[in-house]
């Protein structure tokens, strides 16, 4: 029984830390409406930046001050990062800024790697609170019970902030109607900057209070990112009692789930999310979001299918890729059938996000089931290659089929972090489900037949299905389904009123996209020889958004050049450089702060801004008539 | 008229939230051809009872017939499906489509080709899109991003996607709210010539008491959620209650349809 007491206590311990980031997140979501993907980076630099400080300054106000000044420091980054970055970009499309964050995130991982080193970093223990508290023959670190009780300490300062300050009950206002808060004559910037250095603050302080009870490493942000995201959104998104109740209980199913559920302890956190979110779609604070008002003046060009020319550029491109093994050596070749691969994947998951405004971020859970239905045909079943590559991808289908029924029931960051919730719970049972999946060791020896074994002839074989996928997707988006997509997107009242089941619709794109994954990743296990769990990840999720939004999110083809652009520059970019992450996360941002719109939204206002110039005598004297 | 059939009974409807009864007990009739007003004053439950009839909110009691079929509690696109088209008193739109493609896509629905994923929308029944366009004046726009256009020209285009069913009843929820009075006044005139010519009956609320009286064939007067008038325009204008609630715009309209008469 101690036992349980004891772990009871760790997992209350773990929570404070998980809280602190957590709000920051959700308080910088509510006001600014941003996901700020860098916030566990944040959490990081605060670890290192308070390591740092508490090696130099000795004592208790080295220690204590030094995490406090870490906070300090790390938020002052934060502002200007808001400022310079992320002031550019509030109004560009839904999402942009959740690239712009990657970005940063991928930096700063290659920035603590050189100024701090690879390895792992032990702090100081926290002067007065090195010992342990025997609890019928069990220990809890003094530290634990300091940590337990800060948790609440925190919540009570920032309810207080919130409630009893000028500049909590504009924060509070703006979460419910930024725009009636502007239009008070509240200075936003400075409301949107205040507020994203609090959140930052409190993450770094939440990574700085961990260093007595954990290594701090590299790897440290993506871990936390995927928990605080769980956290806000069983808690609510906004809401910070809810994150404090959701932090609890994600550290407690963490603290009890790998004593009384081994087997499926990593899902557990994940299955209670999904069933919070079925029962409550907007978490167990949350209230549902207010619709966004439509930025004025940004109107968007309506999609045209290619003109007769267009199309013969496009064959022309594909001519053009096909004749790489004429020129392209092996490593070429492979290369180039990778980025086919991620080609078909990025256009299955721009159907979704662009056509259905549903932005998944656990779109590799398709891509990996058709990889392990691919594997499991191959090695269990012993069919040949071309009966696994059109079997393997029905996996991704039935998972498709399955998650995405519940996933279209809710709409926005919530459908976001649904699909995440389900990628991870189809990555940990890949994880641990080691008997059939081989675990982490992954199923190996999944190598294509002769016809199709030489680089030349699997290249050729993926840019055809590339081509033939990206085809496909293309007429769908113009097809009466497609435009019905659209329609129940762009108004959900209207769509409704003239008869189209939105749900029902969304639910067979999400189907579609599904299954073009599975398609990607059968094709990928043949290309690697093997499937992993890695397949399945978060991080090739995180990819699939990168290339969307590299390309541009409001346009058809988009996908495919940010596939392109985005794979061969992280390939290119590893070949060359040990700091290839660095240069990757300054390109993206780059780019963000350029081309707003992606590139090939870019290349699309320049051509309409050209064509326009002509026209423009035209259609003013037309519209004149009109009226 | 009494042999032209009822397209819309309602009947004993009721709504309530909480301790407001936002709708009691009210019944009406609607036939084909005729243009019905429901007005009363803000909070009179006139939205409440709209939202209703389509099927956005489930009545607590009572019974809604619409061309035979008991729809109540029915979902919005059941009703549309039944020949009921629908324009909203905030424009709802396609923003990313043409023009067209906006009605192209309710032409879609209607021939319940919604999961087809082969055919070009683009070209889909181009024709009857162009005819739905030009009857509400917009033949010149079909063309435009739906996103360009004017408030009144979105109110033309919603009439155009309402259309697209060939629908028996239209049920129009302030169609003129947020229009200049000029637009407000064609607008209803357009409406009102094709339900005619149509022969489709139209439900509609609307707070411009000059287009309501101009157009209206019947009035209905809600207050504080119950039935209070029902009848003629004239017989409206004289009920003494109705009056009593309407005093500033009833006033104002007698003077200026004094003046209308005089000339």
């Amino acid at each position: 029984m101690a036992f349980y007491f004891v772990q009871f206590l760790t997992g209350l311990a773990s929570a404070a830390s998980l809280f602190l980031v957590a709000s920051g997140l959700s308080i910088i979501f509510g006001v600014t409406r941003i996901v700020n993907f860098a916030h566990g980076a944040f959490y990081m630099l605060g670890a290192y930046v308070a390591f740092t400080l508490t090696e130099r300054f000795s004592g208790a106000i080295g220690f204590w001050g030094g995490i406090f000044a870490a906070g300090l420091i790390v938020a002052a980054v934060g502002v200007l990062v808001e400022m310079v970055l992320l002031r550019r970009i509030y109004h560009a499309p839904e999402l942009f800024q959740l690239l712009a964050t990657f970005g940063l995130t991928l930096m700063v991982e290659d920035l603590v790697v050189l100024i701090w080193g690879p390895s792992d970093l032990l702090g100081r223990r926290a002067p007065g609170f090195k010992g342990a508290v025997d609890f019928f023959g069990q220990n809890i670190p003094t530290y634990d019970l300091f940590l337990i009780g800060l948790g609440p300490v925190v919540l009570g300062v920032l309810w207080l902030m919130f409630q009893r300050t000028r500049w909590g009950v504009l924060v509070r206002a703006a979460t419910q109607d930024r725009d009636m808060v502007a239009a008070l004559g509240v200075n936003q910037k400075w409301l949107f900057t205040s507020v994203f250095a609090l959140g930052v603050f409190l993450a770094a302080l939440g990574g700085g209070l961990q260093i007595p009870r954990d290594a701090v490493h590299h790897a440290l942000d993506l871990r936390i990112i995927v928990d605080v995201f769980v956290v806000v959104v069983i808690g609510g998104l906004g809401s910070i009692i809810g994150a404090f109740v959701a932090a609890v209980l994600v550290s407690e199913l963490n603290a009890f789930g790998i004593l009384i559920f081994p087997k499926i302890s990593i899902i557990l956190v994940f299955l209670v999310m999904a069933a919070v979110l079925i029962v409550r779609p907007w978490g167990l604070f949350g209230k549902q979001e207010a619709a966004a008002r439509r930025t004025p003046g940004l109107t968007v060009n309506p999609w045209r299918p290619l003109t007769s020319r267009e199309r013969m550029a496009a064959m022309a491109a594909l001519a053009l890729a096909a004749a790489l093994p004429l020129i392209g050596g092996n490593y070429a070749l492979t290369v180039g059938s990778e980025i086919a691969i991620f080609v078909i994947f990025a256009a299955s998951l721009h159907f979704l996000m662009s056509v259905g405004g549903l932005a998944s971020f656990g779109h590799a859970a398709y891509f990996g089931l058709g990889a392990y239905g691919v594997a499991f045909l191959a090695k269990l079943a012993g069919l040949p290659m071309i009966a696994c590559l059109l079997l393997g991808p029905l996996l991704g289908c039935l998972g498709a089929a399955v998650f995405g029924f519940f996933a279209v029931q809710l709409s926005g960051v919530y459908f976001a972090m649904l699909t995440l919730a389900f990628a991870q719970i189809v990555w940990s049972i890949a994880f641990q489900w080691v008997a059939v999946t081989g675990g982490d060791n992954g199923i190996l020896g999944v190598w294509p037949e002769r016809w199709a074994a030489s680089p030349s002839h699997f290249y050729w074989l993926s840019l055809g299905v590339a081509a033939l996928a990206v085809a496909s997707l293309r007429i769908i988006v113009f097809s009466p389904f497609g435009f019905a997509l659209r329609a129940t997107r762009d108004s959900p009242l209207r769509s409704e009123a003239i008869g189209i089941d939105g749900k029902r619709v969304q639910w067979t794109s999400f189907v579609i996209a599904g299954t073009v994954a599975g398609v990607a990743g059968a094709l990928f296990a043949y290309l690697k020889g093997s499937v992993f769990p890695d397949s399945l990840g978060i991080s090739l999720s995180v990819d699939a958004l990168v290339m969307v939004l590299l390309g541009g999110v409001e346009t058809v083809s988009g996908a495919v050049i940010g596939a392109i652009v985005y794979k061969a520059l992280s390939i290119w970019l590893v070949s060359q450089t040990d700091l290839s992450k660095l240069v990757l996360g300054a390109v993206i941002v780059l780019i963000v702060v350029a081309f707003p719109k992606g590139i090939v939204g870019m290349l699309e206002t320049i051509r309409s801004r050209r064509t326009q110039s002509s026209k423009s005598a035209l259609l003013g004297s037309r519209v004149e008539i009109a009226e | 008229m009494s042999i032209t059939p009822t397209l819309l009974s309602v009947d004993n409807l009721s709504k309530s939230y909480g301790g407001v009864h936002a709708v009691r007990g009210v019944s009406f009739a609607l036939r084909a051809g005729e243009i019905l007003a429901l007005i009363g004053p803000n909070g009179a439950g006139k939205s409440t009872c709209f939202d209703m009839l389509n099927g956005q909110n489930i009545p607590d009691s009572g019974r809604i017939n619409l061309l035979g079929e008991d729809t109540t509690g029915k979902k919005p696109r059941a009703i549309w499906r039944l020949g009921v088209g629908r324009t909203f008193q905030i424009t709802a739109t396609f923003p990313t489509m043409t023009v067209r493609e906006n009605v192209q896509v309710a032409l879609v629905s209607y021939d319940r080709q919604l999961f087809n994923l082969w055919a070009s929308t683009p070209k889909f029944a181009q024709a009857e899109a162009n005819r739905l366009l030009e009857l509400v004046g917009m033949s010149g726009f079909s063309e435009r991003p739906c996103g360009e256009l004017a408030y009144g020209d979105l109110k033309r285009l919603e009439l155009a996607i309402a259309l697209a069913n060939q629908p028996k009843l239209l049920l129009m929820d302030e169609p003129t709210a947020g229009m200049a009075p000029r637009e407000r006044i064609e607008l209803m005139r357009l409406t009102a010539q094709i339900a005619r010519d149509q022969s489709i009956g139209v439900l509609f609320t609307e707070h411009d008491m000059d287009v309501v009286f101009e157009h209206a064939d019947r009035i209905l007067v809600l207050n504080r959620g119950s039935l209070i008038a029902e009848g003629s325009p004239e017989e409206v204008r004289r009920n003494p209650q109705v009056r009593a609630i309407y005093l500033g715009e009833g006033l104002v309209y007698d003077a200026r349809h004094r003046e209308g008469a005089g000339v």
